[in-house]
């Protein structure tokens, strides 16, 4: 197989994934309920990101132990999250706890 | 206001901690490469013009294991597909971009990009500058991917075992930091766990389908929530 042959059709395939919605945007007509709906979108997919990747930290085996670095540092952004409202903070307090996690638990 | 180039900035600076979840992977992607049969070029080629982490990934898996081009490209579109939710997400904010902004919207949407985008769309300033927002993150997310995998074909046997370090949970982390302040609502809120518990009972589905799958069962919970309640914002703490 010709590899830059692929790099072009999985290139090609993607970007017209990503563009001919918004290459027809002018025509479509977006209702009222559709625009609603699409509103879930942004927590929805950052959920379906975000869950899989604590609490099966290989891909494929559920780890919900307390042992589960990804899961500790987890709850604390979101803890910090509701209590700050600061990204920044989140970030910041959510890796310490992981990591600080993951070496006490080494 | 603020002016394109500061745009442009903000959105750099604001994608900084998914660029740092993202540079192990650049890394790895890099390093396990020419293992699975791509050259050097097409390598950084593959980083360049698909600039889509999973299905990069998921092609040279297939490659290893001697799949043919056709496969490996319907792969592709079935692992890749959930960036047309995203650009359906968008769309209410693009349809008076011009055709040039839409393509390079269009070609720079990943995950990252979408999640950090989205929220500058969502703020209620007028400004039409916000594509430039978009593309400072973007291009930022983008040179990154590709230096990285740069450097993972070039030093990536040098670096001991990046996967361990948990950069990458500087993704969680940003995206956990990103979610919570949209769930203001109980709609919201049960799409969010909805979505959540979906994903995690969909986890087994191949090529990424559990994502789409748990994405659409949370937009529907939410507008069927919506629908069915009138919307009361929960009592802030």
């Amino acid at each position: 197989m010709n590899d830059w042959l692929l790099v072009a059709s999985m290139a090609l395939v993607t970007f017209l994934i990503r563009y001919s919605l918004l290459a027809f945007s002018g025509r479509i007509q977006l209702s009222p309920k559709l625009v609603q709906a699409l509103g879930y979108v942004p927590p929805v997919v950052l959920t379906a990101i975000v869950v899989p990747a604590v609490v099966f930290p290989d891909g494929e085996t559920l780890w919900l132990g307390w042992q589960n670095a990804r899961l500790v540092g987890a709850i604390a952004s979101v803890i910090l999250a509701l209590w700050r409202k600061n990204l920044l903070l989140t970030i910041a307090g959510g890796m310490a706890a992981f990591w600080g996690w993951q070496w006490l638990v080494s | 206001m603020r002016s394109p180039r500061q745009e442009a900035l903000a959105g750099a600076r604001d994608i900084v901690p998914l660029i740092v979840g993202a540079i192990p992977f650049g890394i790895i992607f890099g390093t396990l490469a020419e293992g699975s049969g791509l050259s050097f070029g097409a390598t950084v080629g593959m980083s360049a013009f698909v600039f889509a982490g999973s299905s990069q990934f998921i092609a040279l898996g297939l490659l290893a294991a001697g799949s043919t081009l056709p496969l490996i490209v319907l792969t592709t579109v079935v692992v890749n597909l959930r960036h047309m939710l995203y650009a359906a997400s968008l769309l209410p904010y693009v349809q008076g971009a011009s055709q040039r902004w839409k393509a390079v919207i269009g070609f720079f949407l990943t995950d990252e990009a979408f999640a950090i985008a989205i929220r500058r769309y969502l703020q209620p300033d007028p400004s039409p500058h916000k594509h430039w927002y978009y593309l400072g993150a973007a291009v930022a997310m983008y040179g990154n991917w590709v230096l990285c995998t740069w450097l993972g074909l070039t030093v990536g046997q040098l670096i001991p075992n990046a996967a361990a370090w948990g950069l990458d949970f500087a993704m969680v982390a940003t995206f956990i930091g990103m979610i919570v302040p949209y769930a203001t609502t109980q709609p919201v809120v049960g799409a969010i766990i909805v979505a959540g518990i979906v994903a995690v009972l969909a986890n087994g589905l191949p090529h990424k389908l559990g994502l789409m799958v748990a994405a659409i069962a949370g937009v529907v919970a939410g507008f069927t929530l919506e629908t069915q309640l009138a919307p009361r914002p929960k009592a802030k703490g």
